[in-house]
């Protein structure tokens, strides 16, 4: 199989206007994989699916990952002039990072037995921007996962044949494996509470009966 | 009541007495026939039971009923998830009384390995009467025989007149539960405080 980069430069050229970029791994797997940006990542999964050479025409999981507003802090040496001194000055400088939803693609070639290729998407924000294209014109045995997606997460994928929620009911409105979803407060019995658990029904125990 | 030693008396002599509470229980319990379905993979042990190495058919609950209409005996094989628990309670409304309910498993006691999860309700008995619970993930065949001896003997117990009379013979008790809807967050409601209640909990330390 070509390597991660010359993938990424073939998109790049067969694609016009496509952003491909690779999000590394830095854990001991090491398995780097490719983002590419939301207009060009059917005509970039079509690419990799139809393209004679690398034949990913088997999408084995697609699954979801929640990525919270972070706030990274950093230490930079700025000059000021302290009682009419120019000094050097260590600031810590704070960069807010947005939070986003992702949905993660594995790809592997049946016909040419290689793979994975991993294909990342991601939204704008966690919010309003939810929006992505969908791939289950390209690789029919999304159409499910990407439900399940929708129905977890909360992403919105655009050109999905039949976008409903899938393990939760139609009425329900929270996305249960985002990281900030609350669950409902039926801690009113635990037998064997510990850690989280036990934060919980205590909490519960402490709040009024709710009926 | 007949004496208990004159009845003992008699059939030694070959007279066979019985009263209408116990012939009347008699075939109540060796009838049971309970409704033909499952949820998860304890539905796998209770189909094991069914089968010629633990024949169920010992206990004259060999007729899985595939209608509640026809059912006596909901067995509540698997975990209940919270879009399924609606319809497992209009089954139980749906069977014709008089109806004993058998939790089997971690799951449909509890919740099970699954209890904190979103999606799975910590327990059927939340909204229906259950008069056996089998702990086990999941329990063996013999545990649900065991389950239904145990109903039997709940059963053959019961005294057909008085205070604690089974439920069909009571014209106040309960006959159907409400079914829970679905809620923006969670079933609704989330619980029937009728039929359970929190068990106390008394924490040493």
């Amino acid at each position: 199989m070509q390597t991660l980069e010359e993938i990424k430069v073939r998109i790049e050229a067969a694609v016009p206007g496509a952003r491909v970029g690779i999000v590394p791994n830095g854990s001991a797997a090491n398995q780097p994989s490719l983002l590419v940006d939301n207009q060009h990542a059917f005509a970039a999964a079509k690419f990799l699916r139809d393209d004679t050479e690398l034949k990913f025409d088997y999408a084995s999981n697609v699954t979801g990952i929640d990525w919270l507003d972070k706030v990274t802090s950093e230490k930079v040496k700025v000059k000021k002039a302290v009682d009419g001194v120019e000094q050097e000055i260590e600031e810590a400088v704070e960069t807010k990072m947005p939070g986003y939803l992702e949905a993660v693609y594995h790809l592997y070639s049946m016909e040419k037995k290689h793979g994975p290729v991993i294909l990342r998407l991601r939204t704008e924000n966690r919010t309003d921007k939810n929006h992505l294209p969908s791939l289950t014109p390209v690789w029919r045995g999304c159409e499910f996962q990407e439900r399940e997606i929708f129905d977890l997460y909360g992403i919105e994928f655009d050109g999905h044949p039949d976008l409903r929620r899938i393990l939760m009911w139609d009425g329900f409105k929270d996305f249960p494996m985002r990281k900030d979803y609350v669950e409902p407060d039926d801690y009113e019995y635990e037998p064997t509470p510990h850690a989280d658990v036990l934060a919980r029904a205590n909490a519960h125990q402490a709040a009024p009966p709710s009926t | 009541m007949i004496d208990e030693g004159l009845k003992n008396e008699l059939s030694k002599q070959g007279v066979f007495t019985t009263s209408l509470n116990e012939l009347y229980n008699w075939g109540r319990k060796n009838s049971v026939w309970p409704l033909q379905f499952g949820l998860a993979c304890c539905a796998i042990e209770m189909i094991a039971a069914s089968m010629a190495r633990f024949d169920i058919a010992r206990f004259g609950a060999e007729v899985f009923r595939p209608s509640p209409r026809q059912a006596d005996l909901m067995i509540v094989a698997g975990t209940v998830t919270k879009k399924m628990a609606p319809q497992v309670v209009r089954l139980f409304n749906q069977m014709p009384e008089p109806k004993y309910v058998i939790a089997m498993g971690a799951c449909a006691i509890s919740g099970g390995p699954f209890k904190q999860g979103y999606n799975v309700l910590k327990g059927i008995d939340r909204y229906i009467p259950v008069d056996v619970h089998i702990p086990g993930c999941p329990p063996r065949p013999e545990a649900l025989l065991h389950a239904l001896m145990t109903l039997q003997k709940k059963i053959e117990a019961q005294r057909l007149t008085g205070p604690d009379r089974p439920r069909h013979l009571d014209r106040d008790a309960p006959g159907e539960f409400p079914v829970p809807e679905f809620g923006e967050h969670d079933l609704v409601p989330p619980k029937n405080t009728e039929v359970w209640q929190p068990p106390k909990m008394t924490r040493e330390g």
